[in-house]
């Protein structure tokens, strides 16, 4: 492997870290939103958060690059605020993928709150616990298989994506050159021996993360997110 | 239904069977994605003209060629190069003899902002912008290209930071088109209209400063048995393809 293919991996180990971080921040509180709420919202709410997980990845990358553009709303904001726009940069990367991989985060929290079901939350009430001393010493501990599916899955998801990065990175190396993009390039000049080696190696990332969760969690950790 | 029936509609089916393959058949060709515009006409004339149908299918010249070697059933090959169906040939892929140059292809210096770039192509070294996109300059050979018109300007070290590679030529138009990209080299035929460089502004780089980008088409070893695959190969050299390709920017080949 060259230093171009082993910065590749590097900048996606970054990226796929930094997603997961702010998807579990930002989608705790929408998963147990989620799990509680009887709203209207709810059904809609539940449908956008899935929407990634059916629409072609090249969707997101085509609205992301208008949006995010220096014509598009997202893009008008982001220059306002000093950021300039975030195509072809590691924000912009990371941004994509918290929106492309949040359902894998959403939904294993989502499922786990739910299991959890009233009467721990009352018991603690009964013991004047705060909602939110609750949640951090009630929900969080009973929830930690999900919280542990959510972080890996998300991590995973965005390791693996293509398409959203390949349409707004620009393919910079050390700023947006990740290792999917980086393997597509190999085969597309026809070098297929470099093609092998990151290909190899994301196949054993692949099969270990997933042979650490199913042995972990001694569950299937797909089948309760799809409710 | 009495045998003498039978045999009546098994000889018409058959008579129509053959009837179809020798009129009208359809070709498979796969085409660069610089070329797009162009071949959808040219593949509007062929079927008006002879009564085959040419389905196209279009992407980066790499990915074609990994596709081809591995089987993809294309049966007529158009490059964003020469060197590629070269390779093909040499695989022993292709029919013999059947490779040429069936355009030149046209670099443009391009921005989305009337105005911007100036004919001369001056913005480059005057600077002021923060993205520059192209094709990638290691898949495409109008990337490569344009690192040529860089490199002849001695500009490589200062605009390196500030390149943006597309997987291709579309992925750069892209780019520039939604604004991303302040400027990026393009081909010609993406921006053309009425024989002028349509929105925007930009400089149309003189074929001079790089070497030439020769497209060259191949007829594949699957399309031999295929009459509609040498009929669309002949139609590309006749003068109504000609004058759609010159129409989009193009040069010709002598």
């Amino acid at each position: 492997m060259t230093d171009a293919d082993i910065a590749t991996l590097w900048l996606t180990f970054r990226v796929a870290s930094l997603a997961t971080v702010l998807m579990l921040i930002f989608g705790t509180p929408l998963a147990w939103w989620l799990a509680r709420t009887d709203s209207r919202w709810k059904g809609i709410c539940n449908a956008l958060v899935a929407m990634p997980l059916v629409l072609p990845p090249t969707v997101l990358g085509f609205y992301l690059l208008v949006l995010m553009g220096p014509n598009g709303p997202i893009g008008k904001f982001t220059s306002e605020l000093g950021l300039g726009t975030l195509p072809f940069t590691f924000a912009g990367l990371v941004v994509a993928s918290v929106l492309y991989s949040m359902p894998f985060v959403v939904q294993p929290l989502q499922a786990s709150f739910s299991a959890i079901g009233r009467q721990p939350l009352e018991a603690a009430a009964t013991l004047r616990a705060s909602p939110l001393d609750t949640f951090f010493s009630v929900v969080i501990p009973l929830a930690k298989p999900g919280f542990m599916t959510a972080a890996i899955l998300g991590f995973a998801h965005t390791v693996g994506e293509f398409g959203v990065v390949l349409m707004v990175g620009g393919n910079i190396p050390d700023r947006t050159r990740v290792v999917s993009v980086q393997i597509y390039n190999h085969v597309e000049a026809l070098e297929y021996a470099e093609a092998h080696w990151l290909a190899g190696a994301l196949m054993l990332f692949s099969f270990s993360v997933l042979l650490v969760l199913y042995s972990a969690l001694k569950t299937h950790p797909v089948a309760h997110q799809l409710k | 239904m009495s045998a003498s029936h039978l045999f009546r509609l098994i000889a018409t089916l058959l008579l129509l069977s053959v009837a179809h393959s020798s009129f009208a058949e359809t070709v498979l060709v796969a085409v660069a994605s610089n070329f797009t515009k162009p071949m959808s006409e040219i593949a509007a004339a062929f079927e008006r003209e002879t009564g085959h149908t040419a389905k196209l299918s279009f992407g980066s010249s790499g990915k074609i060629v990994s596709q081809l070697e591995n089987g993809a059933p294309f049966e007529i090959f158009l490059s964003a190069d020469d060197e590629k169906p070269l390779k093909l040939e040499q695989a022993g892929l292709t029919v013999p003899g059947s490779r040429f140059t069936y355009a030149l292809g046209t670099l443009v210096l391009w921005s989305a902002k009337p105005g911007y770039v100036d004919e001369q192509g001056q913005i480059l070294a005057k600077g002021g912008f923060s993205h520059l996109a192209l094709a990638d300059p290691k898949l495409a050979p109008y990337g490569a290209a344009a690192m040529e018109v860089i490199q002849n300007k001695g500009l490589t070290e200062r605009l390196q930071p500030l390149l943006v590679r597309g997987e291709n030529i579309s992925q750069a138009y892209q780019f520039v088109g939604t604004g991303n990209a302040e400027l990026g080299f393009v081909a010609l035929s993406q921006v053309i209209k009425d024989s002028k460089i349509g929105a925007g502004s930009g400089w149309i780089v003189p074929a001079s400063s790089h070497t030439p980008i020769r497209q060259d088409a191949v007829l594949m070893k699957t399309g031999e048995e295929n009459p509609a695959a040498p009929a669309l190969l002949a139609f590309l050299k006749a003068a109504p393809a000609k004058a759609i390709i010159e129409k989009y920017g193009y040069g010709l080949a002598h």
